[in-house]
């Protein structure tokens, strides 16, 4: 029989993909089923308009754990990533707040508005660095349980416990802080100044249903700092070609150890004979088979969906129930006849390699989550644009552009649910608030691409549209993710293993998730 | 509206600098322009120094201006030296250092009044010094932009701005500051330097800077005067065993792990840390360490030339010395364990050796005690013989007379 595996990985996102290359690698006899019809669920790279290329959905690295970038060879197979410089805060009363790639030029800029904040941020850096770097073994560690008595979860937590006796105390109440704060009052410890508290308390609120005042939310701005590029922390990239080009270079490397990646190929059931899993079932009907069966999709769509209910114990499903998605989040993606000019800083320039962040205050971000809370979307939204054209030319014709908006606040529970017209009122929210800062930008404006939580979910996937396949707060990581006893990318029915960011640790094109799936799928061979 | 810059700061003096700087050797200094050398090479600019009087743009340095009911409180708060002991007009070198005793930054205080002083630092000090100033009246202003800094140093500087200022400095004494005028703007005079030599900083509004340095330049043809860079205060540096902060040692706010930081002691500024005052940063850690001994020390080494030489004879070469001073990490050795390591060095023109500045372990550290530094020659690590010896290398006389 053809149809018949070592392994077969439901779903092409880049965790699958990751997982599916390390099972590879290791000489297994894997399969990847995309139901799209192109490869890295939400690490796409699409010509969505005729010579414009969309990083449609994720659109930076920087989480992209640098063992896969080794371990699968990533840069041989098209991996480049490349410098993201600054990011600009464009401000209500025409000046604007800065950072930019040299500490020199930052700490003057800073100074500006607050000079005591441009020598916090020396000492701020420091300690954020200190503490990704005492995380960082945490995102290479298949979480242990601590409820458990197993040799293999007491030596997890054993390890555990000797990381954070060494951190000393300092980092270790730095951390705490971070677990248990909100992103605003965590940075009111440090800074005075209004733009740069907005703009750093930002990274907390992204994929949460969280406002900067929320608190959890340092944890997330916690998780966007344990990046690194290059051995850099905190460093952000591009993609040169777009995101698309870290599921194309992580499929290539897949395909070089024999992997078969098929697309247009969507699973709708896991085959379960005896409590074991047996392989799946297409839409089509078509059959595979192979006693390690991984999902790549969201916790719900894993438990709930792939999966009946009779196979699985009552508390797990409830937990998976419970599992927290509320995507909020959405994306405007524009083909530009020409850049956006920003009253603040006119003209095109090294700003424009960066990133813009409409982040005027923390309170400006607290009102947008307030509409939010509320059932609407943001009137005045919290965005994170980015010209990749910029960076990378071939993302648009010679002279055109593109621009990638990351959007907060959509709630995908909008009141009256999401609907076109609600969908196209959300874009012209988000162009007519871009406009006021950059007033060519409607003129400039050749096609527009609105995604709401509901267009993720239906294009892509992921429940509720939740980027990070469920929220990063803490009752949900670690683990708790995706749910207590079952965090180890094992599930309770032998042979169903599960490797997409609903698991440990997390999600934001790590890949680490996948990694340990493929792990723990090999530990049990 | 606001640009964005597109070079780096530059001082008050640039349009003066700009013209003479011949092969575009600027360098970053605490993110402005400096001069390496405007010469092709710096062998004039250091002559200079140690011959007649050489012109040093040092405006980067961070300056703030301390004044108000509680300033002394403050400074001796911060600081490990007796703030309170200064008399007006005296200049102090000290140190400071957080409650662990390892040194954040080194600089200079100026007594200007009862209650002013100014405050000179390599790094930038100003959240250091308001969280320190709590429940202070004290106000606490960076002056860093509004005061342009030169460095007037050599034998013949004293000439020099007897020939310039309108009030003599002949009465201006080692580490004293003094009110005066060039071209008609009030500036402060004080006789200090970085180079070991007589020799003296000039503290001019920035809005003033350049009729300042014209004048001095005019005047000080006669006395061979040189606008000089790094490279050539640099040695000078050296020879006067100076310690400098990101090249000898790091701030400890800036360190990433304890072991590079640095306490006083350890860099032989034992001198600039009082026990005589009340509560300062670091003074329990600083006093233990006193009873303790340091476990480092900062001291001069003197390459053997015979080594060194013979280093090169063996692959057919001449000794090549460093002419421009070299800032890195070269391990140290005796008796073949490594024992520390130096952190800058260079030749000595004028002593006629080859000089390094290094940080050895106990016991390691005394002086005459005979050393190796790790020395490349022809793509080879060797060890050159060498000893360990006092600091300064150089100490003139006039420095002080």
């Amino acid at each position: 029989m053809t149809n018949r595996y070592d392994a077969i990985v439901i779903g092409g996102g880049h965790n699958g993909l990751v997982t599916a290359a390390y099972l590879a690698r290791a000489g297994r006899k894997v399969i990847v089923l995309e139901r799209r019809e192109l490869l890295g669920g939400a690490a796409v790279s699409e010509q969505v308009f005729p010579g414009f290329t969309f990083s449609v959905f994720s659109y930076v690295v920087s989480l992209l754990r640098p063992e896969i970038i080794r371990d699968l060879e990533l840069a041989r197979y098209g991996l480049q990533i490349l410098p993201l410089e600054s990011t600009v805060t464009p401000l209500p009363d025409g000046d604007y707040l800065a950072s930019w790639n040299d500490p020199d030029l930052t700490r003057r800029e800073i100074s500006r508005h607050s000079p005591l904040d441009a020598e916090a941020m020396i000492e701020f850096g420091r300690l954020m660095h200190h503490i990704a770097r005492s995380v960082k073994p945490f995102l290479s560690l298949m979480p242990p349980d601590p409820t458990s008595l197993s040799l293999r979860d007491l030596r997890g937590m054993l390890k555990l416990g000797g990381h954070l006796e060494s951190l000393g105390s300092e980092r270790f109440h730095a951390l705490y802080k971070l677990l248990t704060m909100s992103s605003a009052d965590y940075l009111d410890e440090w800074f005075e100044c209004e733009p740069l508290k907005a703009t750093k308390s930002a990274s907390g609120i992204i994929g949460s249903f969280l406002g900067p005042r929320s608190p959890g939310s340092a944890y997330v701005l916690l998780h966007h700092y344990m990046g690194e590029i290059d051995g850099a922390f905190r460093a952000w990239g591009f993609c040169k070609g777009g995101n698309g080009t870290v599921s194309n270079a992580i499929a290539a490397a897949a395909r070089s150890w024999g992997a078969v990646l098929r697309t247009d190929a969507a699973v709708t059931q896991v085959l379960v004979r005896n409590g074991r899993a047996t392989g799946v079932a297409l839409e089509t009907g078509e059959e595979f088979t192979a006693p390690v069966v991984v999902s790549g999709l969201d916790a719900r769509r894993t438990y709930l969906e792939l999966v009946a209910e009779k196979e699985l114990p009552d508390e797990l499903l409830e937990q998976v129930r419970r599992f927290r998605f509320r995507g909020s989040s959405g994306k405007v993606n524009l083909a530009l006849s020409e850049l956006p000019d920003f009253s603040c800083m006119p003209g095109i320039g090294p700003q424009h390699r960066g990133a813009f962040s409409i982040s005027p205050s923390v309170d400006y971000l607290e009102r947008a989550y307030d509409d939010a809370k509320y059932g609407g979307f943001s009137r005045r939204p919290y965005m994170d644009i980015v010209f990749p054209s910029m960076i990378d030319p071939g993302m648009a014709p010679p002279g055109a552009h593109v621009a990638s908006i990351f959007v907060q606040y959509a709630p995908s529970a909008i009141d009256g649910g999401w609907t076109p017209a609600r969908r196209e009122a959300f874009g012209d929210t988000v162009i007519d608030t871009l406009a006021e800062y950059a007033p060519n930008l409607k003129s400039a404006i050749l096609h527009r691409q609105v995604l709401t939580p509901a267009d993720i979910q239906e294009k892509i996937g992921i429940s509720e549209g939740n980027i990070f396949h469920g929220e990063l707060s803490l009752q949900q990581l670690f683990f708790l993710r995706p749910a207590a006893h079952w965090a180890g990318y094992r599930t309770p029915i032998p042979g169903y293993y599960h490797c997409s960011s609903s698991t440990h640790p997390g999600g934001g094109v790590m890949g680490a998730a996948g990694r340990l799936a493929a792990r723990a799928i090999l530990e049990d061979a | 509206m606001t640009r964005i810059p597109h070079t780096l700061q530059l001082t008050p003096f640039h349009p003066r600098t700009a013209p003479l700087i011949r092969g575009h050797t600027w360098r970053r200094w605490s993110g402005h322009a400096a001069a390496s050398v405007y010469d092709w090479t710096h062998e004039h600019e250091y002559a200079a120094i140690r011959n007649a009087a050489a012109l040093l743009d040092v405006s980067p340095l961070h300056k703030y201006r301390i004044s108000g009911r509680d300033a002394t409180r403050l400074l001796d708060r911060v600081v490990t030296r007796n703030v309170a002991k200064a008399a007006i007009g005296q200049v102090l070198y000290t140190g400071w250092c957080d409650a662990a005793g390892k040194l954040i930054d080194d600089g200079t205080i100026s007594r200007l009044g009862e209650q002013e002083y100014r405050l000179t630092s390599a790094e930038p000090n100003l959240r250091w010094l308001h969280r320190n100033a709590f429940g202070l009246q004290v106000a606490i202003e960076e002056v860093s932009q509004a005061l342009g800094a030169l460095a007037l140093q050599g034998p013949l500087s004293r000439a020099v701005l007897n020939a310039v200022a309108e009030r003599p400095v002949d009465g201006l004494k080692y580490f004293r500051v003094m009110d005066n005028r060039i071209a008609g703007t009030d500036i402060q005079v004080s006789r200090t330097g970085y180079t070991g030599d007589l020799g003296y900083e000039l503290w001019i509004p920035a809005a003033a800077a350049l009729p300042v340095w014209d004048a001095l330049v005019a005047r000080g043809a006669d006395y061979g005067l040189t606008p000089a860079g790094i490279w050539a205060l640099d040695v000078a540096r050296i020879e006067a065993g100076l310690v400098m902060l990101d090249v000898d040692y790091q701030s400890a706010h800036r360190a990433m792990i304890e072991a590079q930081m640095s306490t006083p002691f350890e860099l032989a500024l034992d001198w600039t840390v009082s026990f005589d005052k009340g509560p300062y940063n670091g003074r329990r850690a600083l006093q233990a360490e006193r009873e303790r001994g340091p476990a480092w020390r900062f001291v001069g080494i003197e390459v053997n030339w015979d080594s060194f030489e013979a280093l090169h004879t063996t692959v057919d070469l001449a000794p090549a010395v460093p002419a421009v001073a070299w800032r890195a990490s070269v391990p140290v050795y005796r008796a073949g364990s490594q024992v520390g390591y130096a952190s800058s060095g260079c030749w000595s023109p004028l002593l006629k050796k080859y000089l390094a500045l290094a940080h050895l372990s106990a016991p390691h550290f005394d002086p005459d005690t005979p050393v190796e530094l790790e020395v490349t020659v022809e793509h080879q690590r060797l060890r050159a013989a060498a000893v360990v010896r006092k600091l300064p290398f150089y100490d003139p006389p006039r420095k002080r007379a």
